[in-house]
């Protein structure tokens, strides 16, 4: 464990030389928050206007606003920054040679450098996301309840995880193909849609929503949300959690499973 | 003379960029699907918006299609033809490859600024092209020969906007090496470009019209070619901006590059 704390240590004081840019993205990232922001706040008021209601689905303007918020406050948790790509250029450029001689397990030492990115971009992010949630505190309702709290953080733990391990699955291809930007690409245009970044899923059509919860994507953002909420409790919680953790699993096999097919050959080819 | 000059060698850079292009002919075929799939993510964002109400603002749910079409065309059209430039401006600062160009007994901004071409992207306009199309057949409008060449006009003014704005950012790298987070940061404004401008007031409104003119981009040329237009100042406000912008952008690249020194080799 001790080699781990030190990789750790490493992994933060690394990207604390890129804290400008952190910083920059964060900044950069509030101004798609805001527009979005003021375009679901036309259409609450344009439906004031003209059918007299205002909800959208089961949603008040207040609880759209957190909802943003929050899918802003869970991807400073837990969103893959560079990870995937620096694995696919150690594996294309044969840095993970070293690793195989080293007692070092390359998953977990990948781990630790995903886990303090995310505790560096939070120390940088921080400021500049508590000032803007403060601006909106009018429209930041609190979690449902103390237990809600507290199972969100539990499974925006379980949610780091999955993020991680799938891209990390992703990354696995640089033993196959050359250019792996495409399908971590492609893979992305499905997260970013079905996980809940551009709106909150129950506002879908009933029956896509209940397709989508047999992916993993809702798992990667969605289903913490709606427990801090409260749209999600009892059984159903329950079982969500079970099937998130289910997924961690997974992806975590097949994380290893397509590393030990890479090793191989690479060995192979390895000269 | 001159200006034949400038064309036989941009021709040249042409030919370089389609050898380029098929040596990786299975790449180029998927990033097509890439940005055919974030282009069909956006339409559904906005096909889930008006599934819950009818108008965002003055908008109705073909015009604002009509809108996320020409301001795909748009950015696909620079992405065409400076995207790659500039974002690979601070990767030349930081090695010292500019010494090369600089060099090159042509016009260093022209250099820089065309050194590549990205044919997939005009591949990717088309689709763009194609929603217009089928957004004006569902509004039952046929645009007339000038609305077309207002339309195309006004995108070059949308599209030279989006140039002065990332290359001045690009010219950041002669400052600090770290500008390429910089560069990215400014293709997330791209999001607000496609969004309509009824939506926006206030500071928000005024600072990305005045002085980022995201609000403009797009906006102008579909409220034209929907006939929407409300006042004809805008048409002239979204030219003044992008002339303002290439003069600023010309400003930031001299003043940068008095500061270059090469990097040590």
């Amino acid at each position: 464990m001790k080699k781990y704390r030190h990789v750790l240590n490493i992994g933060i004081q690394n990207s604390l030389t890129y804290r400008f840019n952190f910083l920059a993205r964060s900044l950069f990232g509030l101004i798609p928050l805001m527009a979005m922001i003021f375009v679901w706040r036309t259409i609450y008021r344009g439906n004031a206007d003209t059918k007299g209601t205002l909800m959208v689905g089961a949603y008040t303007f207040a609880e759209m606003v957190s909802y943003y918020l929050l899918t802003t406050i869970v991807d400073a948790l837990t969103a893959v920054n560079e990870d995937d790509w620096q694995i696919a250029a150690d594996i294309k450029d044969g840095n993970i040679s070293q690793f195989l001689l080293k007692p070092i397990d390359y998953l977990w030492y990948r781990f630790c450098l995903f886990l303090s990115g995310r505790v560096t971009y939070l120390a940088v992010a921080v400021v500049p996301l508590a000032i803007f949630i403060s601006c909106l505190h009018n429209y930041f309702v609190p979690p449902h309840d103390l237990a809600a709290l507290g199972l969100f953080l539990f499974s925006v733990m379980l949610t780091a995880m999955l993020q991680f391990f799938m891209s990390y699955t992703m990354a696995m291809l640089a033993f196959w193909v050359l250019e792996v930007s495409t399908f971590i690409f492609i893979l992305f245009a499905f997260e970013y849609l079905a996980s809940g970044h551009l709106f909150p899923l129950d506002i879908l059509p009933a029956w896509l929503e209940r397709a989508l919860y047999f992916t993993p994507f809702p798992y990667q953002l969605y289903f913490p949300i709606s427990i801090y909420m409260g749209k999600t409790t009892g059984n159903e919680l329950i079982h969500g959690l079970i099937i998130q953790f289910g997924w961690v699993c997974a992806t975590y096999a097949l994380a290893r499973f397509a590393w030990n097919r890479g090793i191989k050959k690479y060995e192979s080819v390895g000269g | 003379m001159n200006l034949k000059r400038y064309f036989s060698i941009y021709a040249a850079l042409w030919k370089n960029s389609v050898t380029r292009e098929t040596m990786f002919k299975g790449n180029f075929l998927l990033w097509i699907i890439v940005e055919c799939l974030w282009f069909g993510l956006q339409l559904t964002f906005i096909s889930v918006l008006y599934l819950h109400t009818d108008n965002i603002g003055s908008w109705t749910k073909w015009q604002v299609v009509m809108l996320v079409g020409a301001s795909h065309f748009i950015q696909q059209i620079f992405q065409a033809f400076f995207l790659v430039n500039c974002t690979n401006l601070s990767e030349l600062v930081r090695t010292g490859k500019l010494d090369f160009l600089m060099l090159l007994p042509i016009n260093t901004r022209f250099i820089v600024s065309f050194r590549q071409v990205d044919l997939g992207a005009f591949v990717n306009a088309v689709s763009g092209v194609a929603v217009i199309t089928y957004a004006a057949h569902r509004l039952h409008f046929v645009p007339a020969i000038p609305h077309i060449f207002a339309f195309l006009g006004l995108c070059i003014a949308g599209i030279l906007i989006h140039y002065s704005l990332m290359f001045l950012l690009a010219t950041i790298s002669f400052w600090t090496v770290r500008a390429q987070g910089i560069v990215w940061g400014y293709y997330n404004l791209f999001n607000i470009a496609r969004l309509p401008d009824d939506a926006f007031q206030g500071v928000f409104r005024y600072v990305f019209t005045f002085a980022i003119p995201m609000l403009l981009v797009s906006n102008v040329p579909a409220r034209v070619l929907t006939n929407k237009l409300e006042h004809f100042y805008s048409i002239l406000l979204l030219l003044g901006m992008a002339a303002a912008c290439f003069a600023i952008s010309e400003i930031g690249w001299r003043a940068s590059l008095r500061r270059y020194t090469s990097a040590s080799s």
